[in-house]
């Protein structure tokens, strides 16, 4: 094990619940409690709770600020009403993606919090820093100051309502948060996730996260890892940072055009218009092929011919669906929907077709 | 702990073999389901492929990863246990009743480089 790996707070309640642990993104990480299937199952079907205490919090104050965030950020940020959520991408200059956030609009004036991938802290600072030159804000790293609980699943409301005592939570929208306390400290109460299930997010003190994630585990919420919320998210149709995204893969490839506004400007933003008006070659699809066998992220792609055309870049047989798909990344001439395609699984050849990336109908609070 | 079976031979790939004459009956041992995890789907060969002792002959996926199966022996597929083929988990249900392939052995000398169930249970460490 390298010593350079860092522990979340909620780390002992991990080694308690004896979890299958792996590093991930710097951190060591519980990839998966029971089963992955199990964990999977009980935030689809009822609830369940996921350490994100790796990621990172980054916060963003003063007159510059919304300039700033604007600036560096694919999505619209002017306009946002205070406990707003948003989500889209930091960009290079050729538009590869530096990292994919949200950008919380907080109740104080001038103030936002943008939260990154545990992987891209250092470098998505760095990067903040370098072109924040001429805005008037200040940039601040908390990152290893926040705990942060993803409670997801249809009873996710009632919980964090019932169990935690936040009733303020069935009031919230998709996509906003408001303030709450926990023991006199600020607990941010998020409604997000990374499931396609309802849910939220709650960031809070180190010391708070472990008390709040010991509250949960007695009420009888599923703890679930790392393993589920890839199979959870990939059902979804949402990116992950370093598969469906990269310095290689911008937003315009993935698919993600709708978080980037092309009528204002920011970083990359005339790469992205040029991608736009046709300047790419590949295309991130969805890959439905007919057999069990499991696409796995760098199986290639070919087309009828046996002419390789793509990657995989995330796969599964699919919990919910009973299906195997993946997302690929192919020629944009074989991203039209029901094109056959074929995927290369070890010795043999599976036929397939694309299909659309939002493989599983979310459940988002309206 | 694992279930290890008396009686059977095991390769350092975890696979087992259970010898009924010629016929080499290959599974996997409950040490490597348990490290699997739910298995999804099982790759086979079909019957009348060669494998070769050291080799790949397919593959076992969980809903994580792929893992290959090895053969501990040389020889011709006789039969394959297509009831994996819906019912993957079996292997977790109970690994060393859920055979995966047979095979005629075409060098039995090669089954002295597989461990007893002794040695095996040393190898894991258990």
């Amino acid at each position: 094990m390298s010593e350079d790996l860092k522990l979340t707070c909620l780390y002992p309640c991990h080694m308690q619940l004896q979890a299958k642990m792996s590093p991930f993104a710097g951190f060591m990480m519980p990839i998966q409690y029971s089963s992955i299937t199990q964990e999977h199952l009980a935030v689809r079907n009822k609830v369940g709770m996921f350490d994100v205490s790796h990621m990172g919090e980054i916060f963003i104050e003063g007159p510059g600020a919304e300039a700033f965030v604007n600036h560096i950020f694919t999505n619209e940020v002017r306009g946002m009403a205070p406990g707003q959520i948003l989500y889209g991408m930091m960009c290079y200059p050729d538009g590869g993606v530096v990292d994919d956030l949200l950008v919380y609009r907080e109740f104080s004036p001038e103030h936002y919090l943008l939260v990154v991938n545990a992987a891209n802290i250092d470098k998505d600072f760095a990067w903040m820093k370098e072109n924040a030159a001429g805005f008037n804000c200040t940039l601040r790293n908390d990152s290893e100051l926040w705990g942060q609980i993803a409670v997801q699943g249809p009873e996710a409301e009632k919980v964090v309502a019932d169990v935690l005592g936040y009733p303020q939570a069935r009031e919230l929208g998709f996509y906003t948060f408001c303030d709450a306390e926990y023991k006199g400290k600020r607990l941010i109460l998020s409604r997000t996730g990374y499931t396609g299930e309802d849910g939220f997010e709650l960031y809070c003190t180190p010391e708070n996260t472990v008390e709040i994630w010991q509250k949960l585990l007695a009420a009888g919420v599923e703890p679930c890892g790392l393993g589920c919320r890839d199979t959870l998210r990939f059902e979804a149709g949402l990116p992950l940072y370093g598969d469906e995204l990269s310095p290689e893969i911008s937003p315009v490839m993935a698919g993600l055009s709708m978080f980037c506004k092309l009528d204002k400007d920011f970083i990359g933003k005339d790469a992205l218009v040029a991608q736009k008006e046709g300047a790419i070659e590949r295309k991130l699809v969805g890959i439905e092929i007919e057999d069990r066998a499991i696409p796995r992220a760098g199986y290639p792609v070919v087309n009828m011919e046996g002419e390789e055309v793509g990657v995989v870049t995330t796969g599964y047989h699919s919990i919910s669906l009973d299906k195997s798909i993946c997302f690929a990344l192919v020629r944009k001439e074989y991203s039209a929907l029901d094109t056959p395609l074929q995927i290369c699984i070890r010795k043999k050849v599976f036929p397939g077709r694309v299909i659309k990336k939002r493989f599983y109908k979310t459940n988002y609070k309206k | 702990m694992s279930k290890i079976m008396e009686g059977l031979l095991y390769s350092e790939s975890h696979e087992w073999v259970k010898v009924e004459g010629n016929i080499a009956v290959i599974g996997v041992s409950d040490f490597a389901q348990k490290e699997m995890g739910d298995i999804t789907y099982v790759d086979m060969p079909e019957v009348d492929d060669e494998v070769a002792a050291g080799e790949e002959f397919g593959a076992l996926e969980s809903v994580k990863a792929a893992s290959d199966l090895i053969a501990p022996v040389s020889g011709v597929v006789v039969e394959v246990n297509s009831d994996l083929e819906d019912a993957p988990e079996a292997i977790n249900e109970d690994a060393f009743a859920a055979w995966i392939i047979k095979v005629e052995m075409s060098d039995k000398a090669e089954l002295d480089a597989l461990m007893d169930a002794a040695a095996y249970k040393a190898h894991i460490g258990e």
